[in-house]
């Protein structure tokens, strides 16, 4: 096992990589890519079976980033996994790059699902899900969730349909940082108590500090556990997290730093 | 010649098919016994799964099952498979290019009594809209049981159109089908007509029709609205005077702007559309339904002699 310390670091990189993508794409969605960091970090460094020699195949672990937007995220955690380098980062976004504004699995080695229109990663999950009961393997299936992204009513289809045919194979991660590109979820359309709602669509259900490592480890090692019913990782986090100016302000959701914002954020990323 | 519906006959192809290929899977929104894909599931109940009423996330369910290596065949109504779900249809199928066959059910106004609200006539528009779509209806049981497995072949996202009423045989069982080649069904003269669905038997009416008056037009079956047989539909339009389309859909965006489209290109002539004036239809029997909406052999009839005078 990963101790938290090499967690951390890995985290840092991917966390740095996505300030100088979304800085030199001028475009791009810094806020929920930075709260998530934590969780992938713990997710391609210790939880999935997911390593150089299996990555082109579907025979292993996979991951749906279905909340899309937050492309730079999965695009820096698969460079700091070796499966794309620092100068595909630089072409993000741009025109003739592999890595499109949202992910598109055919371009890009590690991208597992083609993702970007909310509510629809959640769904494709428990596909692969239930593919993998059909097969009888016992890979698992993990999918990173916006908390804004669950207002869209197919996160409640997906949801009934993993709990129907009892997808203990599928993990659900709920990034919970609170806010969405009009503001605080509560104000623009309160989705809460997420806890409570996928309890009652028969999900286990675990609440943790999703920047707390410990937390996140364990919650993977109990949803392991869980026989019989897919789990839902509640992860409490901070959008922005890490710099501090991006910190728990909507106004990043989808929006570039500049040159001296991206400086003053790789520092504070590196200690300093 | 038999008579059955184009959902029967998938029914029956997607139960041996199953069988046959352990990767197929099969989903279902609530309509088994509808869509008859509850023949699969007697068939084969380990694969095929009931995703209950909520079309959009089935289809992206297939998509997640299409991207583990599954052949997957999803079944709705054609207004919730395609109207519904479009979106998922094209982004979390067609965008990856996923192996996904949305066979679609019910279509067009032949659905009947249940009336405007259920009748699709605008699916054929938007399926062959998207990228990386194959969009296919079949016209009789033996073209559908060909197309069901042309379409198993075939590695991408494809649409199939199949009807709820049943359909007079056009073909014997086990013919040489091909995806995105036209039939042609008879040659005549003078006119042509491009037909797809159930309108392919209404269009060979209308021949039967016309040969009392001396007119003798050609038939083709356009099975593969998308790619559609540009080949020979420039071929045919440089045979004939009148070029005529019919199909159980609108007119706008189905066949007749699809055959408009090619010509435009290579061959511009006028083209007479027989189709759903676009206007929704209502409750009523499929025959007082394509009466009243301009869909007979009367009517492709008249708009042969109309476009020849």
């Amino acid at each position: 096992m990963e101790t938290a310390a090499s967690l951390h670091e890995k985290a840092t990189n991917i966390r740095k990589n996505i300030v100088k993508m979304v800085t030199k794409a001028k475009s791009g969605h810094p806020g929920g890519s930075l709260s998530s960091a934590d969780i992938l970090s713990v997710l391609y460094f210790n939880e999935m079976d997911i390593t150089a020699e299996n990555v082109d195949s579907i025979d292993r672990d996979r991951f749906v980033l279905s909340k899309g937007h937050a492309s730079p995220l999965l695009y820096a955690t698969l460079c700091e996994k070796g499966f794309l380098d620092e100068a595909d980062l630089d072409t993000f976004r741009q025109i003739d790059s592999k890595l499109q504004g949202h992910p598109n699995m055919n371009y890009v080695k590690g991208v597992d699902m083609s993702t970007g229109s909310l509510g629809q990663g959640i769904s494709c999950a428990v596909g692969m899900a239930l593919s993998n009961k059909v097969k009888g393997n016992d890979h698992r299936v993990y999918t990173l969730v916006g908390d804004g992204e669950s207002e869209e009513g197919q996160v409640w289809e997906a949801a009934m349909a993993a709990a129907q045919y009892k997808l203990d194979n599928l993990v659900a991660i709920i990034d919970f940082n609170g806010l969405q590109i009009d503001g605080d979820i509560t104000a623009v359309m309160n989705p809460t108590p997420l806890d409570k709602k996928f309890e009652a669509f028969n999900w286990h259900v675990i609440v943790i500090d999703g920047h707390d490592y410990e937390q996140i480890l364990d919650a993977f090692k109990e949803a392991r556990e869980t026989k019989g019913k897919p789990t839902m990782i509640l992860a409490k986090t901070i959008k922005g997290k890490g710099v501090s100016f991006m910190e728990n302000n909507y106004a990043w959701h989808g929006s570039a730093p500049s040159e001296e914002q991206c400086a003053q954020a790789l520092k504070e990323l590196d200690g300093e | 010649m038999g008579k059955i519906a184009t959902r029967e006959a998938y029914g029956k192809a997607l139960a041996k098919l199953v069988l046959e290929d352990e990767n197929v899977i099969v989903l279902d929104a609530d309509l088994t016994k509808s869509t008859k894909t509850i023949d699969a599931k007697n068939a084969c109940p380990k694969r095929h799964f009931n995703m209950g009423i909520a079309e959009g996330n089935m289809m992206a369910v297939a998509a997640g099952m299409a991207a583990s290596g599954h052949v997957v065949y999803a079944s709705s109504f054609a207004m919730f498979a395609a109207g519904r779900a479009f979106e998922q249809i094209r982004n979390s199928i067609c965008y990856p290019k996923l192996n996904v066959k949305v066979c679609a059910t019910h279509a067009g106004l032949t659905v009947g009594e249940d009336g405007a609200s259920h009748q699709a006539i605008e699916d054929l528009a938007i399926m062959r809209a998207i990228p990386n779509m194959t969009v296919i209806q079949p016209c009789d049981g033996a073209e559908t049981e060909a197309v069901i497995r042309a379409v198993h072949e075939y590695n991408g996202p494809c649409y199939v159109r199949l009807g709820r009423s049943a359909v007079e045989d056009v073909y014997e069982y086990g013919f040489d089908y091909q995806i995105g080649k036209g039939n042609v069904l008879h040659e005549g003269s003078k006119a042509v007509i491009f037909a797809t669905g159930c309108m392919v038997q209404a269009a060979l009416q209308a021949q039967a029709l016309l040969k009392e008056k001396g007119i003798d037009p050609t038939i083709v079956d356009i099975h593969t609205i998308k790619p559609i047989d540009e080949a020979l539909i420039v071929e045919m339009a440089k045979k004939h005077d009148a070029i005529i389309t019919c199909e159980e859909h609108n007119v706008i965006g189905g066949l007749g702007s699809a055959v408009s489209e090619v010509l435009v290109r290579h061959e511009p002539k006028k083209v007479t559309m027989v189709g759903v004036q676009d206007t929704f239809g209502e409750s009523g029997t499929p025959a007082a339904l394509l009466k009243k909406y301009g869909l007979t052999a009367e009517d492709i009839a008249a708009a042969v002699i109309s476009s020849l005078a």
